[in-house]
This record gives C-alpha cells, sequence and structure tokens, in this order.
C-alpha cells in the first residue's frame, strides 16, 4: 500500500518525459531510418505542400514530413521561441528576413509568387463584380489582419493602387480563415489569394483582380539553423524549387519567382 | 487530532512541490520578462485602451446577461420537479468542459447569417450578429454563465427551505419569497458566481475569434489582442498578459473567504 503514490508519481513523471521526448523525434535508434522533418508553412500553401510532402514521403520512405501550416508571422515567431522546426516556407520575404537576421535561417530562396483575388459566396449576395466594389456601403468584407502577408497584400492593393479606404468587417488570423469565413457566406467578399480561390473549387467564386490593381508577394523557403535532420531539410527544399515542385506549385496558380 | 506538525510524506510532499511549481513558474515568468520601461507607452496606444474597454464592457454585459437569466435557470434546476431535469442540468453546464471553440463553430451555425436561426434574423429582422461586438457578448455568455448557474444553484439546492416555507405561511407570495428570502440567503454565492462568471467572460478567447472575428474597437479583446501582439511584438503580448493577470489577482481578491478561504456555501 505505501508504495501506491510513489507508483503514480514515477507514472506522470515517465508520461510527461516520454511525451516531451518522443514529440521532438526519432533520432534515438540508428542514424538515418525513420526521421520526421518539421516543416513549418504559410497558410496558403497547405495545398500544395501537402501534396509536395506526400511526394517527399514516397521518394524517402524513412521520412515522415509533418507540417505546421499558419500565419507566416506567427510561424516565423514560434521558430525564434525555439520551435522544432527544420524548414521555414514563408508568404513574405519580411517574415524570411527576420529569420535570417536572428540567425535561424540563412540563404533563403524564392521559390514562387503569388497575388490577390477576391472570393465571394457562390451566390455572391453582395453582387460583387469588381474589386472596387469592396468599399460599397453596407459590403461586409474578410481580410487577413494586417500583420501578416496577406493582410500587407489587402493593403497594397487598397491602400497603394486604388487609394481607398476599405472598413473590413473582421480582420482574420490568415488567408484560411478570411475562405472559410467567405465559404459560410458569413461576410460578402474576402481578399485572399490566387491560389486559394482555386483551391477552395467551387465553395467560392473568385472575382479576378487586373494586373495593374493587383500586388504580389513572394514566397522564399530556406532550412533552418537549428535542424537536426539538414541533409533531408535540404533535400525537401530542393524538390520545392525543382521543376516537379514548380509543377505542382503552378497548377495551384502559383507564378513562378 | 494534534496540534503537533507532522512531516508531510514524501509521496504527497513531492507532487505536491512539482504541481505548485507548474503552477506558479509560468506566472513569475512573465513577471520577468515584463517590458516595465515601455509598459505605459505599450499600454498607452489606442488599440490597446480599445481592447481594454471592449473587454471590460463585453465581460460585465455578459455577467448581467448570465446574472438575468442564469439565476432563475439555477432555481428551476434546484428547486423544480418537472421531468428532464438531469439532463437540461447537463446540457447547460456543457459549455463548461467543451472547448471554447467548439462553442463558437455552434454558434456561428446557428447564429451566422447562414445559420439555423440566424438566417431568419438577417431575413426578417435585417439582424446580423457575427463581426459585432453583440456576437462578442453571446459567444462570452455562452461560456462564462454555466459558472453562475453551478455556483447558484448548489446554494439554492443547500439553503434552508424552512425560511421560504416561513415566509409563504406569512403571506407572501412566492415571487416576494424569491426576492426577499431566498436571494438574500443565497447572497455570497450569488456574488461569487457573478465575479467567476465575469472572469471567464473577460478571458474568453476561442468561441469570441471563431464566431465574433477580430476587428479592432469591435470584436478584438484583451485575450485575441494578446494572441496577435504575440506574433509580432511579444513585448506587448507580455504587457497585455500582465494587464490580465492584475485583474485576475484581484477577481482573487475579491473572492477571497468565499471560495479561496474555502467556506463558499458551493
Amino acid at each position: 500500500m505505501r508504495l501506491r503514490p510513489a507508483i503514480g508519481v514515477a507514472a506522470v513523471v515517465l508520461t510527461l518525459s516520454c511525451l516531451a521526448a518522443c514529440g521532438g523525434g526519432d533520432d534515438g535508434d540508428g542514424g538515418e531510418d525513420h526521421v520526421t522533418l518539421h516543416v513549418f508553412a504559410a497558410a496558403s500553401l497547405t495545398e500544395t505542400f501537402t501534396t509536395l510532402g506526400q511526394q517527399f514521403e514516397k521518394e524517402h520512405p524513412n521520412t515522415k514530413v509533418e507540417f505546421n501550416f499558419g500565419p507566416s508571422s506567427g510561424l516565423a515567431e514560434q521558430i525564434t521561441g525555439g520551435a522544432p522546426a527544420d524548414v521555414f516556407a514563408s508568404a513574405s520575404p519580411s517574415n524570411m528576413d527576420t529569420l535570417v537576421q536572428s540567425g535561424d535561417a540563412s540563404d533563403p530562396k524564392d521559390f514562387a509568387k503569388n497575388s490577390g483575388e477576391v472570393a465571394v459566396p457562390p451566390d455572391n449576395p453582395a453582387g460583387i463584380v469588381a474589386v472596387g466594389d469592396l468599399v460599397g456601403q453596407g459590403v461586409k468584407v474578410a481580410v487577413c489582419q494586417p500583420q501578416v502577408p496577406c493582410g500587407k497584400l489587402a493593403d497594397a492593393i487598397f491602400l497603394d493602387k486604388l487609394g481607398l479606404d476599405l472598413k473590413p468587417a473582421t480582420e482574420e488570423v490568415d488567408v484560411k480563415s478570411v475562405l472559410t469565413k467567405v465559404e459560410l457566406g458569413e461576410v460578402d467578399a474576402g481578399v485572399v489569394y490566387v491560389t486559394d480561390v482555386k483551391a477552395a473549387g467551387g465553395k467560392v467564386k473568385g472575382i479576378e483582380i487586373p494586373d495593374h490593381q493587383n500586388a504580389s508577394t513572394a514566397y522564399p523557403i530556406a532550412t533552418l539553423g537549428n535542424s537536426t535532420h539538414e541533409k533531408q531539410a535540404q533535400e525537401f527544399v530542393d524538390l520545392v524549387l525543382s521543376d516537379d515542385g514548380s509543377k505542382v506549385l503552378t497548377e495551384a496558380g502559383f507564378a513562378r519567382p | 487530532m494534534t496540534t503537533r506538525q507532522q512531516r508531510t510524506p514524501w509521496p504527497l510532499g513531492l507532487p505536491a512541490l512539482v504541481g505548485a511549481v507548474l503552477l506558479v513558474v509560468p506566472l513569475v515568468g512573465l513577471l520577468v520578462r515584463a517590458p516595465w520601461d515601455g509598459l505605459t507607452r505599450i499600454l498607452g496606444t489606442e488599440e490597446v485602451l480599445d481592447a481594454l474597454w471592449l473587454s471590460l464592457f463585453s465581460a460585465t454585459l455578459a455577467m448581467l446577461i448570465s446574472l438575468v437569466l442564469g439565476v432563475p435557470l439555477a432555481w428551476v434546476l434546484a428547486r423544480s420537479t418537472m421531468p428532464g431535469l438531469r439532463l437540461l442540468r447537463a446540457l447547460v453546464t456543457l459549455p463548461l468542459v467543451l472547448p471554447p471553440v467548439v462553442g463558437g463553430v455552434a454558434l456561428l451555425l446557428v447564429l451566422g447569417r447562414n445559420g439555423l436561426v440566424g438566417q431568419y434574423l438577417d431575413s426578417w429582422f435585417g439582424i446580423t450578429l457575427p463581426f459585432t461586438t453583440a456576437a462578442v457578448v453571446i459567444a462570452e455568455t455562452f461560456v462564462a454563465m454555466p459558472f453562475l448557474v453551478i455556483a447558484v444553484e448548489g446554494a439554492f439546492r443547500s439553503a434552508d427551505q424552512g425560511y421560504d416555507e416561513a415566509a409563504a405561511t406569512l403571506g407572501a407570495n412566492r415571487l416576494t419569497v424569491f426576492r426577499r428570502v431566498t436571494l438574500p440567503l443565497i447572497r455570497p454565492a450569488l456574488v461569487a458566481g457573478a465575479v467567476l462568471c465575469w472572469a471567464r467572460a473577460l478571458g474568453e478567447f476561442g468561441a469570441t475569434i471563431t464566431f465574433a472575428g477580430n476587428l479592432q474597437g469591435v470584436t478584438r479583446t484583451m485575450p485575441l489582442e494578446v494572441y496577435l501582439a504575440m506574433e509580432t511584438d511579444p513585448d506587448a503580448a507580455v504587457a497585455l498578459s500582465l494587464v490580465l493577470l492584475a485583474v485576475s489577482v484581484a477577481v482573487l481578491f475579491a473572492l477571497r473567504g468565499r471560495w479561496v478561504g474555502g467556506g463558499g456555501a458551493a
């Protein structure tokens, strides 16, 4: 009977230490087999990188690719905060520059370009035909918050190119949240990337923004300094930069850098 | 029972120590990392003041709504004899254990512009709730009201009903009994429940960002501001967290002797 509490304590300690250690990686047993590669990528890369990840796993049977998709600014913050990441793909050069300056990443390369598009629900309740309609009376618009790349893109389009004062109904944390609000019909329109409209299929309708009114953002990718799988990380970056990679990306609507 | 100090046996003492460290150290970290020099600058920005005001306003409103709806609900749960009461109790306390973000999704699907109820609000009355301050209050009420209901229901249950009966015998009608006898009897639990409810509403994040969205001055409350600041300006996030920490300490202080001291009726 006296031993019971001690067993309880031991169980808790064991469980916690396993959760901490086993989650981090499987480096323990024998060199290269069963490596887990952690790729932090912008939310707008969700579909393409998932495809590329499966392709990578097929070519490297012992490597598992795990993704963390989210707003580039938040991912960069997590990486400087010590999150275990091997590769970072950002939706804007500025978040990558932050990591280069802090020494977490080096030698980033642009692998794609993306530009803005207006997404509306399939029935287009507000009758949007052009990007300028988004500033109309009573039109509910979702954009990304200004801290993340797709929010900067919306600012570049409305403030710099059109000179219009857009009053959004909500500023979402990343581009996929904007798209969700459009899909659910909770807003009349959202400012997203060309690739997001394409990825959403028929769930939203795209209203193209003419080139002279549009803005674009470059996507850089780099391996990270504290990666424990440098070789695999570099191989993944190489795949993204390869012709195969660029094919997947252009099919999804990305432009070449 | 002796008053002599006993040595704590280690199988109890060690986990207790680890548990205490786990709870206290993160808070200490917040204080250590706090940008004390820039504190007034960060907290004085328009964005932060907007968020603080919005948080205080919406949490207070959520608490008032919870009192108006939650106290009668607690009374029904404690004193009524209608069938299905156990199921009702389980359902209304569900938001206590439900992840708030799930609550947000549910609210959006019901009260959103295309939601089960929301589409009629929109087409009949022209009311759309998402992305408004009203949505923030609804989300906070959804998450926080069960705290009040539980605290007050327990008090209704354990309060001596003899006083109610005596008052009724003396000719008071049921509503007068409720107002003049029952409510004063449960006052400590009512105050504790209301403060707890207010604090929970103030800290609400998941349901708010999902259902109400995120816009400065309209729906961006303090917890949302902290989360957003963490992505770009960690110093600001720490400064904002300090404000919420101070509020939490104040809440515990207000509740001392009720819950903290362990003398509560609930």
